[in-house]
């Protein structure tokens, strides 16, 4: 179970205001590291949508996720500056090395691996961010060290 | 009307610290997303721990937005006296000591082997700033900076002199002409919106979009980050001109350096009176508040960006109905773009016939007429010089790409520069004199788009970058529509075994088909222009479809069912580099001889070949 005041805070943090309910579902986001479904219903009770229409944002919008994601996040930046610099090969190196597919958790909750569009730093592609760190001009023979550096971290 | 909204701003600037110092030398380290990715916040510390130890104490310290060179970042500028700066490349933290070596004439800037330019540079020469006036010259969490750089001046000059609709046939004169793909006129957007709100009584709203999901193309994070008071002067003028007294501000969540940024800005504007209730004095109020994408695509449509504002998912609806007549919530809505807004201040401080005279044609009567003032576009991929350009609209894609860009690295050929976003497409070497603005490249069968340009080389296969834009688009259809929904999952099977070896004769035709199915007959631009990567590189590379397909090779060495990698014995010097970095434990070969790569084993990866520092790994 989750603690429930925590979602009361985010969504009193927006004034209760339906037209804020992404913002909300960010937060909790942020919060749990993914939409509790016990999270989804507080929201839709509170601010009187139907608890439907949060699960069609829940499920359409990339920022969501509905299974919790691992500690730290790894975005594999897919806009087209990092896949002509090389992209691709970078996420099957980090496939390679965590043995999780794109998409997927480590089984010890450690790391999720996802694929973004396009963090908005193309000048420094291919671009990785494991956590809030954004790592430039990523070659797919730096990721076995990167990883390791990160676990013993 | 008032005549006092200029005598209050000035009263605001005497009392506010400005940036035009006195001190003879002032340091600054540019803290744009990308700066801080390639270690800028470590310079910065680095540079702070090193002045606080005396000596150079006389050197003020700054910090600002990005410089626009992001390949070369970390940067930081010099600027003695006032004087043009000179513009320190790659300066990490490890350098900064030479650094100050050659700040405090110590030592010459080779000799550190630090690399110095200056706005004489060519990357910087054939740039024309408009928009990025201000770039890496003021501290964008400072209004002070902003204000002693003539901030809101374009707003108070307005609020005093000008009524809504002088202000509207300013931008209209101007040519100003959206920025964020459409390329619809400014001024006639928010006349129409204008007309709508009196037949219909509605309360007309503006939204500045800073969603910017182009891949590739970063320019309105870079605006956001560096001067987010000129977009909320923008916005502010549209407003007063539209009749609106509230703006909203839809941005990415994946740019939390420019929404804090932003926040910070709107709530310094709030506390000097530049927003909220009677601005300056005058009866003029205008608030803004912030909306968060949660990253959909589609959300660029302007009725799908509406829906989401309003807490709903982010699906567009048929246009019969423009939303500048009924938008977000059912009000006449101006959706303008993060660079269009930040143009329209400088309009108006510089005038509507100076930004005309930028750029092609002649739009003093009719902004259709040509592309006036400049555009930023982000310069990425293969390219030496990777960053944000602006230009004047008209100079050609060589300018850009070999002047300004410096050519491609590596010693590879150009082969092609994709423009436009996912509904954009590419373009050959043939088509480098094209002049760039809104109808030439679309012409061309690509599109000006946001701005992003994407140069590549002659090893990026064209029927792969094909099939990354619809499978970007695949993603990101919201799946309203049957023509969108289905037909981009059809061209990617066509694509897929295209790139597996299994291509059939007649596929090529059937791409074409689908495409021409899907723009006639798709609800919103997404689908309408989808097939664009896919139609523009067949235009264009044929022959690459064909080989794939008749010959079963990818000439560029990409597609890994159709190519091999090899290991040239004479190059190899037995290193056994490649050996311990294979993840496939396919290459076998003993110490001091040549290797050999066991091609049952290979995944294909291309790990061999980049860590090899003898070119001994070749694509067959």
């Amino acid at each position: 179970m989750i603690d429930l005041k925590q979602v009361d805070a985010i969504i009193e943090k927006w004034n209760t205001d339906p037209d804020f309910v992404i913002e909300m579902m960010q937060d909790v986001q942020d919060e749990f590291r993914y939409i509790p479904k016990e999270a989804l219903e507080r929201i839709a009770d509170r601010t009187d949508k139907p608890r439907g229409k949060l699960f069609h944002i829940a499920t359409f919008y990339n920022a969501f996720s509905l299974e919790p994601r691992g500690i730290k996040e790894i975005q594999v930046c897919m806009g087209t500056a990092c896949y002509v610099k090389g992209a691709p090969e970078i996420l099957a190196a980090l496939e390679r090395e965590l043995g999780i597919r794109s998409g997927e958790t480590t089984p010890d909750g450690k790391f999720s691996l996802l694929e973004v569009r396009c963090l908005g730093c193309c000048g420094i592609a291919p671009v990785i961010t494991i956590g809030n760190e954004v790592i430039a001009e990523v070659r797919p023979s730096q990721v076995s060290n990167l990883i390791s550096s990160y676990c013993k971290s | 009307m008032n005549t006092n909204a200029i005598d209050r701003l000035k009263t605001l600037l005497e009392s506010s610290a400005g940036y035009a110092s006195d001190t003879a030398v002032s340091l600054t380290v540019h803290l744009g997303t990308c700066g801080i990715a390639a270690g800028a916040g470590k310079t910065l510390e680095a540079v702070k721990t090193y002045h606080t130890s005396g000596s150079v104490q006389s050197i003020e310290l700054k910090s600002s937005g990005c410089a626009g060179l992001c390949s070369y970042e970390p940067m930081v500028s010099v600027s003695r006296n006032g004087e043009q700066p000179v513009m320190y490349l790659n300066v990490t933290e490890d350098k900064v000591n030479d650094l100050f070596d050659c700040i405090r004439g110590l030592r010459t800037a080779e000799e550190c082997h630090l690399q110095a330019i200056t706005h004489d540079d060519p990357f910087y020469f054939k740039q024309q700033t408009v928009v990025f006036t201000n770039r890496g010259l003021i501290d964008p969490e400072s209004l002070d900076d902003a204000l002693a750089s003539g901030a809101y001046e374009g707003l108070a000059s307005i609020l005093d002199d000008m009524d809504p609709a002088e202000v509207i046939t300013e931008i209209t004169k101007s040519g100003l002409r959206g920025r964020g793909g459409g390329g619809f006129p400014a001024g006639v957007k928010w006349s129409s919106c204008v007309s709508a709100s009196e037949r219909t009584g509605g309360i007309p709203v503006i939204v500045c979009n800073a969603d910017e999901g182009d891949p590739g193309a970063y320019m309105d994070r870079s605006i956001l980050e560096s001067d987010p008071h000129s977009i909320i002067e923008g916005m502010a003028i549209g407003a007063y001109a539209i009749g609106a007294d509230e703006g909203y501000i839809y941005i990415r969540k994946e740019y939390p350096l420019a929404m804090e940024i932003l926040e910070k800005a709107i709530q310094q504007a709030l506390e000097r009176n530049l927003l909220g209730k009677a601005i300056l004095g005058t009866d003029f109020s205008f608030d803004i508040v912030i909306h968060r994408g949660a990253g959909a695509f589609v959300c660029g449509d302007s009725s799908a960006l509406m829906t989401s504002m309003s807490g709903m998912p982010g699906e567009p609806r048929a246009k019969y109905i423009h939303t500048v007549e009924s938008g977000y919530k059912g009000r006449p809505t101006v959706l303008n773009n993060v660079e269009t807004l930040a143009n329209v201040p400088r309009i108006i401080t510089r005038g509507a016939e100076w930004f005309a005279s930028i750029g092609t044609g002649d739009v003093s009567e009719n902004p259709w007429n040509g592309s006036s003032g400049t555009k930023v576009f982000s310069l990425v991929g293969d390219i030496r010089n990777a960053g944000l350009v602006e230009i004047p609209m008209g100079i050609t894609l060589r300018e850009i790409i070999f002047d300004i860009g410096g050519g491609i690295p590596d010693e590879k050929e150009f082969k092609a520069v994709q423009t436009g976003g996912p509904s954009g497409g590419v373009l050959p070497a043939e088509k480098l004199d094209l002049a760039v603005d809104f109808d030439t490249l679309t012409e061309a069968g690509s599109m000006m788009g946001s701005g992003g340009m994407i140069v590549m080389d002659d090893e990026t296969c064209m029927v792969q970058i094909a099939r990354y834009f619809i499978d970007f688009l695949q993603d990101e259809s919201c799946g309203k529509c049957t023509p969108c929904r289905e037909g981009l999952v059809a061209i990617r099977l066509i694509l897929d075994r295209i790139i597996e070896g299994d291509g059939k004769d007649g596929d090529i035709e059937l791409l074409e088909e689908y495409g021409r199915i899907m723009n006639e007959s798709s609800l919103c631009a997404l689908g309408q222009t989808a097939a664009n990567p896919v139609l523009s590189t067949i235009r264009y590379f044929r022959d690459e479809y064909e080989t794939h397909i008749r010959d079963r090779k990818c000439k560029a060495g990409k597609c890994k069912a159709l190519i091999e990698y090899n290991i040239i014995a004479d190059n190899c010097t037995g290193c056994t580099l490649c050996a311990k970095n294979c993840p496939a434990d396919a290459i076998e070969g003993i110490l001091k001889e040549p290797h050999v790569i066991d091609q049952e084993k290979c995944i294909r990866c291309g790990m061999c070949r980049e860590v090899c520092n003898f070119n001994a790994v070749e694509v067959l």
